[in-house]
């Protein structure tokens, strides 16, 4: 079994400026963890500190059970690979020989790669299912695409740890579930730990076995995805004056309700696609008519809205949405 | 709205990609992909070798039409006896190729050599097309450390131009023009691990580059008419100006550096992923920093103690070097930039021939001619501008 990542009294920041204390963690093999938080909290500093690229404050980093701070940078090396947020600029270079750079604390001066480090290359490349980029120039890649190559760098470093900051800030939505796809799968197949920052809480909440979450006080939650949306603690992280982290549906509610209650009725799409028209335009949803200050029929054919004073009907939301906005009485 | 729903060849390129990564595992086989790397990578060696290949011979026959060429034109079977050893006598231009064309020639050669590599260094240590030692000031340093050496030893400015200088006192003066460099390049370099934006260093270096040089223009104000001719005349650069007595000094110090350069190609490579990768993946950083700047030093200030200040090689012969190979991979561009330095310093060497009986072309206005359009094309060719790192 390989080494794995843990943390005793971890205390990461600038200088003598804490933002993190008290970190106790532990990675094992083939584990994903998603490390989740809003801006500025520390996320980066975290995952900057476990590839010691700034020193700890206080506390320890192991990899599989030795301290990193006295490890040579080869064997860190060997240990823990990083992907950055930074793009790389390289021009004039195949996506294959910069995968081969991966391969740099196990080669000797001369930089020259022996077979086995070839078919090291050759298994990153395929483990992220980038054999048709292989022969590509790097600066004819998309942004996804490159991100996949920096990946299976990481991999040729063979490390028991990888480390990736926000893999999926640059990716659209498509290329962003991919990665992740592919970050899970790889974990398990090349039992490696691996870690990853994210802006994406509902993609993290789905694909990760284990959450980091910071809270906005600087406290580090540890748990199954379940576990913490179970106990509020994803909710209350995440949820602000307007809006809120349902546990439910794993999504973002709007929680000001400016113009009253509404109720809707119809089939269940429908009524559901009718719902966030609704909650848009500034409505609580409540489970009767007799509550509400505006009552929503939907069917096949279209909908038919009612207040106290009005009555309209309609066939696409977008004429629901303005029928709404005319209505002054709210 | 049906236009807006025809997939673009990058959607269709990137659903194949998603598609790709959900079923990889379950597929197993590696189709032609296995063959494609080796093929490629073979067909990208055999290119290499092309090159390199072409530009040694290039290279050789370059240098010995530097030989031929001159104030006045020697017979090829001459200048090949000369050079095979063949006895002084019945060969009335003997002497000429020995003492004077040969070390002309062979200077130009390390020094091409020292500069492009230098120049390559830099670009690659600060991710910046346009870095070289010219740019960032280590030719300014390195003539303070000249000029400095030689008012303070109270010796005529122009004693270093002749050949009676001694092996001692050409040491010092490379010395001193190595400091001087690297003078220069350190606050250069400091500036550039914490300001990210490269045209901010450029400027840095220019600016303190111009200052220095203001200043060494002060300390050269006090010369004698005569010595002060003849430092304008150092100031054109030339690679004529070097003897045997010289190159016992130029040779081994140039051939330290280029030997060292050609050791650190690894390390170059990965710095080609920036410094936070590169340190990432096992590199010492912060060493590899100061041996480049000393290495960078050294042969940008061993090349202006004996030549001048010549400017432009630097800049120039490493994106040639690139756009030959058409490759990022030191391993061979290392190589590739000694030869074409020593060819494009060759070649420099004979334009300034070029007026015959009217003398020669000061040095520095052949290779800016050279290098200027190199500099420009570099600019115009990127899409996103040089300066995006």
């Amino acid at each position: 079994m390989k080494p794995f990542l843990q943390t005793r009294d971890l205390a990461v920041g600038y200088r003598n400026r804490t933002v993190l204390s008290n970190i106790n963690v532990q990675v094992g093999p083939g584990e994903l963890v998603c490390l989740l938080g809003v801006n500025g909290i520390g996320k980066s500093t975290l995952m900057r500190t476990l590839a010691r690229m700034e020193p700890a404050l206080a506390g320890s980093i192991e990899i599989g059970g030795a301290d990193i701070t006295g490890m040579s940078s080869y064997d860190l090396a060997r240990n823990v690979a990083v992907v950055l947020t930074e793009r790389v600029a390289v021009r004039a270079m195949p996506a294959f020989r910069l995968v081969e750079l991966g391969r740099y604390p196990h080669i000797n001066w001369s930089g020259l790669l022996s077979e086995a480090d070839r078919d090291i290359v050759r298994d990153a490349i395929a483990a992220v299912g980038a054999e048709h980029l292989a022969h590509r120039d790097i600066n004819e890649l998309s942004d996804g695409e490159r991100q996949r190559i920096m990946t299976a760098r990481a991999l040729a470093q063979r490390p028991a740890v990888l480390l990736l900051d926000e893999p999926a800030a640059f990716l659209d939505v498509a290329a962003r579930v991919e990665m992740i796809a592919t970050l899970r799968t790889l974990a398990r197949e090349q039992n490696v730990a691996v870690i990853l920052s994210s802006h994406d809480l509902e993609l993290s909440l789905r694909m990760a076995d284990t959450i980091w979450l910071i809270d906005g006080a600087g406290h580090l939650h540890i748990g199954a995805p379940e576990d913490l949306l179970t106990d509020g603690s994803i909710a209350a992280a995440f949820s602000g004056p307007n809006v809120a982290f349902s546990a439910d549906d794993r999504t973002f509610k709007i929680t000001s309700h400016p113009h009253g209650r509404a109720f809707v009725d119809g089939p269940g799409a429908a009524a559901g696609m009718a719902r966030t028209v609704l909650e848009r335009e500034g409505f609580q949803m409540v489970h009767s008519p007799e509550e509400a200050d505006v009552s929503v029929i939907v069917t096949a054919a279209g909908w038919e809205a009612t207040t106290h004073s009005k009555r309209d009907r309609g066939t696409s939301f977008a004429e629901l949405a303005r029928f709404l906005r005319l209505q002054t009485e709210f | 709205m049906a236009l807006l729903a025809l997939p673009t060849d990058a959607h269709v390129d990137r659903l194949g990609s998603f598609l790709m990564a959900l079923n990889h595992h379950g597929q197993g086989g590696k189709g032609h992909y296995d063959m494609a790397i080796p093929a490629l990578a073979s067909s990208i060696r055999a290119h290499h070798v092309l090159v390199l290949s072409l530009a040694a011979v290039l290279l050789l026959a370059t240098f010995v039409a530097a030989i031929c060429y001159g104030s006045t034109a020697i017979p090829l079977q001459s200048v090949i006896g000369a050079l095979t050893g063949q006895p002084a006598n019945g060969n009335p231009n003997f002497d000429i190729v020995t003492s004077i064309r040969l070390p002309r020639a062979i200077t130009a050669c390390l020094a091409g050599a020292a500069l492009g590599v230098a120049g390559l260094q830099m670009q690659t240590l600060m991710r910046n097309p346009l870095a070289d030692p010219f740019v960032l000031g280590i030719t300014s340093g390195a003539s303070l450390g000249v000029a400095l050496v030689v008012l303070a030893s109270g010796s005529a400015i122009g004693a270093f131009l002749s050949s009676g200088l001694g092996l001692g006192g050409g040491f010092a003066i490379v010395g001193a023009a190595t400091l001087g460099g690297l003078l220069v390049l350190a606050p250069v370099l400091a500036i550039s691990a914490r300001l990210q934006n490269p045209s901010t260093v450029l400027i840095f270096g220019l600016m303190t580059g111009y200052a220095v040089s203001a200043f060494v223009t002060l300390l050269v104000a006090g010369a004698r008419p005569d010595q002060l001719e003849r430092w304008i005349a150092w100031g054109f650069g030339s690679f004529g100006a070097v003897t045997w007595t010289e190159l016992q000094v130029l040779a081994p110090v140039a051939g330290l550096g280029l030997a060292l350069a050609c050791l650190s190609t690894k390390q170059l490579n990965a710095l080609l992923l920036g410094e936070n990768y590169a340190r990432s993946m096992g590199l010492n950083t912060r060493a590899m920093r100061l041996v480049t700047m000393a290495v960078a030093s050294m042969l940008a200030g061993v090349v202006t103690a004996f030549c001048g200040p010549i400017g432009f090689l630097g800049v120039a012969v490493p994106h040639m070097a690139r756009s030959i190979l058409k490759s990022s991979d030191h391993r061979v561009l290392v190589p590739a930039t000694i030869l074409l330095g020593a060819l494009t310093a060759l070649f420099a060497q004979l334009v300034s021939l070029l007026p015959s009986q009217f003398g020669v072309l000061p040095l520095n206005a052949v290779t800016a001619l050279i290098g200027a359009p190199v500099v420009v094309f570099v600019i115009l060719r990127s899409r996103s501008g040089v300066f995006t790192g």
